[in-house]
């Protein structure tokens, strides 16, 4: 049996990999959950087949980081796996039935004619905004901390149910309506791209405002948090963040006001990577946030020896061939669905 | 009045619906996908336009299979925490990298170039085209490949030792991942899978033959499904016996239960027919070969087969569901092979294609695999208990601690969940099968380059398309 752990700190690699992993399934699921959100709300019915068209060939894609994460999460850290499925079992489940109604929906869509049609345009928007909701409401749970009893949850099965996981879950929601909407201008032209630019304001605002409130509530919550960001030394190291998220925000909305195609997009990713630090810098080094550390939830490190091995090789490939996935399917979305095939 | 709504059985009958309901997706596309790279190639080969249209038919339905797969897949790999957490972090470090595995080989590979299979026909080369539906084909089987060794380590598990703590810990990764139950496991699915998607594409083919419709289409459909039939149905006839020594030598308790045997016996009788009884330890209305269990099992008339006696009442698996879902699957194999030796024998008379009551045959077979499949699946799972690992974790031992109530409410969710989407599901996909391939201008004429006036095949549906 090998091990790599009289070397590397295996635990803390792994918690860099889940970490990447989960970041990336947001960013490539949440823009795709988020035209899911803005679907409706499309001047016609061509711009959402556009918009359909846009993210048709990258979703199962996009999807299988969530499973990599879940699987991964098993693999790495099977201790807070097997105590935050638990403790998220109704999110999660109803998480799961709205990615099974908005991904159907990408085959059935096109294959329906007539009134039918309608019924897999709401199904597409409401699994994306149920799975969006129940992924903000786990995250607010997560920061907030669960009940532990040993080796297992102890909670009961409504714990997540508060307003500020509630706060988590609709400020999801406009950060993913954002990245749909930046990447719909990236992927589309004319009234329909002059339509995102306007949802890309509005949720911009809602995003900015929901960020103030979640920094400020978190420090209130918890006084280690309070501690790590407002005590010097580290009130001036962790400045950048606060810093970089005003000046992405400033360039974001001037971009969506000058006519800018790409940037907006990668931006609002900006802007979402700097939330994301912030949350991990919050929770560091939990798992379970305030009861499970990334070092007591490891699993062992041949386990986690084997899996790095792989990953260390298969994970460069997998990027390479997304984003050459990406690559072919560059340029803007054609609104006709039989383009389809 | 319900007894069995205890928490374990909730958690079971959900992840069992769960699961099965999976199952039947990859069961068709792990087929589909090597059945459409052969057909992608003979198109690159011969550049008849047929392949291409039989292809591009195919690959509509493969893509709303393969979208149900993903997504009933996803709830998988969250099931194993929200209902099974204590077996998540007893069994993590052992099964967990497996998973993965299957993640980083597998699903990338199969979600990122379906988009080029789907989509890409103006964007790529026709070869890198054929280049990622080998891929995905390619995919589908390193899928099988992972996930089929962990579910074997559960059968068979081995190259692990129990922690003090309770804790699985792997001591050998090849002894873990090809452990005793693998091959046999793994060859034995990817047949059935074969044969699943041999017996859809055979059935559809047969309907449009019987109905007169797309006659050529149909011949390339029907012809290869019955290769496949005539050669590979008997094959798993094979694997499956040799899975079932392995059964034999590893899980004895389970081989009783399919063979319906409470005693032991010396020269022990093949059962056809009975009405197992858990409680009274015994079987009502036999009907039995004598010896026949005996000869296949240990190849002797007289070999010894352990009875379910030979166990305690708590070690044993419920034996009706065992004992009758090994004789649906049996049963349904023997049915393919008489399909193979009937289409065998219908090809050389030359009548394979014009033969009504065949085809009629070959369409109501349709389904024969997905219900082989997951029956199959039901002998090995049920016929595992009372384990969740054979010998060293017991089922009742590895629930979360969540209520039977929120298993409950959920199980209710997955099946009206699935219900909904498996009846859109199947109408869009007869609707894509109503609709039969689509034809090009090209397509007038026939295969050998000659003009036929559109009146022929009008024709030759009101006639059966017999002489075309």
């Amino acid at each position: 049996m090998f091990s790599f752990e009289s070397f590397l700190d295996l635990p803390l690699l792994w918690y860099g990999l889940i970490i990447t992993v989960i970041f990336l399934y947001v960013l490539l699921d949440g823009f795709d959950l988020g035209i899911g959100i803005l679907f409706p709300f499309a001047p016609t019915d061509a711009c959402r087949n556009r918009m359909m068209n846009s993210v048709a060939p990258f979703w199962d894609g996009n999807e299988t980081w969530l499973v990599l994460g879940g699987g991964g999460l098993f693999a790495a850290f099977p201790l807070a796996y097997a105590i935050l499925m638990p403790a998220f079992y109704i999110p999660i489940i109803l998480m799961l039935l709205g990615l099974i109604f908005r991904g159907v929906a990408f085959e059935f869509r096109f294959k329906a004619t007539g009134k039918s049609r309608r019924i897999w345009d709401y199904s597409f928007h409401l699994g994306s905004l149920v799975a969006t909701f129940m992924q903000g409401m786990v995250l607010g749970t997560f920061v907030h901390g669960v009940a532990v009893d040993g080796r297992n949850f102890s909670g009961g099965p409504f714990d997540w149910l508060s307003a500020f996981s509630a706060m988590t879950g609709v400020a999801l929601v406009t950060g993913y309506a954002l990245l749909g909407a930046t990447w719909t201008i990236m992927k589309t032209e004319g009234d329909t791209q002059a339509w995102a630019r306007n949802c890309a304001r509005y949720m911009m605002l809602c995003v900015v405002l929901f960020m103030g409130l979640v920094s400020l509530s978190m420090p209130l919550m918890n006084e280690d948090i309070k501690n790590l960001w407002f005590t010097l030394p580290n009130f001036y190291w962790l400045q950048p963040m606060p810093i970089l998220s005003v000046i992405f925000c400033i360039m974001l909305w001037r971009d969506l006001n000058t006519g800018r195609e790409f940037r907006p997009f990668f931006l609002s990713l900006g802007l979402f990577l700097m939330n994301y630090i912030g949350i991990g810098i919050s929770t560091w080094p939990w798992l379970v946030p305030f009861k499970v550390t990334l070092w007591h939830a490891a699993a062992g490190p041949e386990s986690q020896s084997l899996l790095l091995l792989g990953t260390v090789f298969l994970l460069p490939c997998i990027l390479c061939y997304t984003g050459y996935c990406f690559w072919v399917f560059r340029g803007k979305a054609s609104h006709e669905h039989d383009a389809a095939y | 009045m319900f007894p069995h709504l205890d928490p374990v059985f909730l958690a079971r009958a959900q992840f069992a619906f769960t699961v099965a309901y999976h199952i039947t997706f990859p069961a068709f596309t792990i087929g589909l996908a090597s059945w459409l790279a052969v057909v992608e190639w003979l198109w690159l080969k011969t550049g008849n336009p047929l392949y291409e249209q039989v292809y591009r038919m195919w690959v509509k339905i493969f893509a709303v299979t393969f979208g149900m797969g993903v997504v009933t897949g996803v709830v998988l790999s969250y099931q194993f925490g929200t209902n099974w957490s204590v077996f998540a972090d007893k069994v993590g470090n052992v099964l967990g990298p497996l998973l993965g595995f299957e993640v980083l080989t597998a699903f990338f590979l199969e979600a990122s170039f379906l988009g080029i299979m789907l989509f890409g026909w103006n964007r790529v080369s026709r070869k890198m085209h054929f280049t990622a539906t080998m891929i995905v084909a390619t995919g589908t089987l390193i899928s099988a490949f992972w996930i089929l060794s962990a579910n074997s380590w559960m059968q068979t598990p081995a190259g692990f030792r129990q922690g003090a703590n309770g804790l699985l810990y792997p001591t050998n990764w090849i002894e873990l991942i090809f452990n005793p139950s693998f091959p046999y496991r793994f060859i034995h699915m990817v047949t059935g899978a074969y044969l699943t998607t041999a017996f859809v594409v055979g059935g559809i083919g047969g309907f449009y033959l019987w109905r007169g419709l797309h006659i050529n289409h149909a011949r390339i459909m029907l012809g290869m499904a019955m290769i496949m039939a005539i050669f590979v149905a008997p094959m798993q006839l094979l694997f499956g016996d040799m899975h079932g020594l392995n059964t034999f030598k590893y899980q004895p308790a389970k081989v009783a239960a399919m063979e319906g045997l409470w005693e032991t016996e010396q020269g022990a009788a093949l059962r056809l027919f009975a009405l197992p009884d858990q409680t009274n330890e015994r079987n009502t209305l036999e009907i039995a070969i004598p010896k026949l269990s005996s000869l296949i099992l240990t190849h002797d008339f007289n070999g010894e087969v352990k009875g379910l006696k030979s166990w305690a009442k708590t070690d044993r698996p419920p034996v009706f569901v065992v004992f009758w879902a090994f004789r649906i699957m049996v049963g349904l194999g023997m049915l393919m092979i008489a399909t193979g030796l009937a289409g065998l024998m219908l090809y050389l008379k030359k009548q394979l294609f014009s033969t009504r009551w065949f085809h009629m045959w070959c369409t109501a077979m349709t389904p024969a695999g997905f219900v082989a499949v997951v029956s199959g699946w039901f002998v090995t799972e049920v016929g595992r208990q009372p384990f969740a690992v054979f010998n060293v974790l017991r089922t009742s031992e590895t629930l979360s601690p969540v209520p039977g109530s929120s298993v409950a409410v959920s199980l209710g969710a997955f099946v009206i969940t699935y219900g909904l989407v498996f009846t859109a599901g199947a109408y869009y996909i007869l609707k894509l099968i109503g609709k039969g391939p689509e034809t090009t201008e090209d397509d007038v004429y026939g295969s050998h380059g000659v003009k036929q006036p559109p009146l022929v095949t009008d024709l030759a549906s009101q006639t059966g398309g017999r002489d075309v």
